[in-house]
């Protein structure tokens, strides 16, 4: 009895070490993926977004080829019941377009526009640490925690 | 057109598809860092904290890596090779978009990697709106600013 406790206590610290190292992973790979696409200048993003100056059109082959991997990668994974470790597949079920959504992406888009950066690039870029990318960082924190006020 | 800038573009689109699949096939979640990182500081989710924390910690390290391996690998504009960019504004400016990032993204439930990316890929309508609504934004704002306002021209 007693070492059948021990065996599946040690069972889900293993779990939990391993879903812990794969997020690691998983979290690698984008900051990586971020660098070399370059979505880790501001420059860039605005450059995107500047349609009518000189255009960039980096970020559309990096939203293209994230989506385009997203939409194959997400086909073989549901081909399984479930995640490899455990639980299930947490999907958004909401389906209705409310004001919230659009409010929130209308503002997301301002920010976006105004900065060049979204939230990933944003904290990918902490190690080249500036005054205002500091400015940036703790503000946005404190819209997330207004947001679960609203 | 700068083809070299577009391929590492896409290769590293690839890599964010490739992160994106291996959280859903592993733990079962949506790569959206908003979601993933906003959550862990503004809800403190009980025994859920610790992969946010790995993986807001390998998105850090990541352009680390990049750097660590050399060859100049890095796609900021402009300097070839480099791999962080300086922001384009002032701090007061960023004290404004920061608000915009964190608040819209927190009510609109994602950002360009939850909505953009893995939304879009599961072509959930609620992910289509809003990238579609948060593009629009950001390109009127940028228009707006740089070419009625003269604000950050290059």
């Amino acid at each position: 009895m007693n070492s059948l406790m021990n065996s599946s206590i040690n069972e889900s610290d293993k779990r939990r070490w391993l879903k812990t190292a794969a997020g690691y992973a998983a979290g690698l790979l984008f900051g990586l993926g971020l660098a070399i696409s370059g979505m880790t200048d501001p420059a860039r993003v605005v450059g995107f977004l500047d349609v009518a100056g000189a255009w960039d059109p980096t970020l559309m082959f990096v939203l293209g080829g994230a989506v385009l991997t997203t939409f194959i990668g997400y086909r073989l994974v549901f081909k399984r019941p479930a995640p490899l470790l455990g639980g299930v597949f947490q999907l958004p079920t909401k389906r209705e377009l409310d004001a919230k959504l659009l409010g929130g992406a209308a503002l997301f888009g301002i920010g976006w526009g105004l900065s060049g950066y979204c939230p990933g690039p944003a904290i990918a870029s902490i190690s080249a640490l500036s005054l205002p990318l500091l400015a940036m960082l703790v503000t946005m924190v404190l819209g997330w925690f207004a947001a679960k006020r609203l | 057109m700068d083809w070299i800038a577009g391929l590492q573009g896409l290769v590293g689109g690839v890599l964010i598809g490739l992160s994106a699949t291996w959280l859903m096939a592993m733990l079962g979640r949506i790569a959206g860092i908003s979601g993933i990182v906003g959550n862990l500081i503004a809800q403190r989710p009980r025994g859920d904290s610790a992969w946010r924390v790995a993986f807001l910690l390998g998105l850090i390290s990541g352009p680390l890596l990049l750097m660590a391996l050399g060859g100049g690998l890095g796609n900021v504009a402009g300097s070839p090779g480099e791999v962080i960019g300086a922001p384009v504004g002032s701090v007061g400016l960023m004290l404004v978009a920061g608000l915009l990032v964190g608040v819209g993204t927190g009510l609109g439930s994602g950002c360009t990697s939850g909505h953009g990316v893995c939304g879009l890929a599961r072509l959930a309508p609620r992910s289509m709106a809003a990238t579609g609504m948060f593009l629009l934004t950001a390109l009127v704002t940028v228009y707006i600013s740089r070419h009625l306002l003269g604000l950050g021209s290059p």
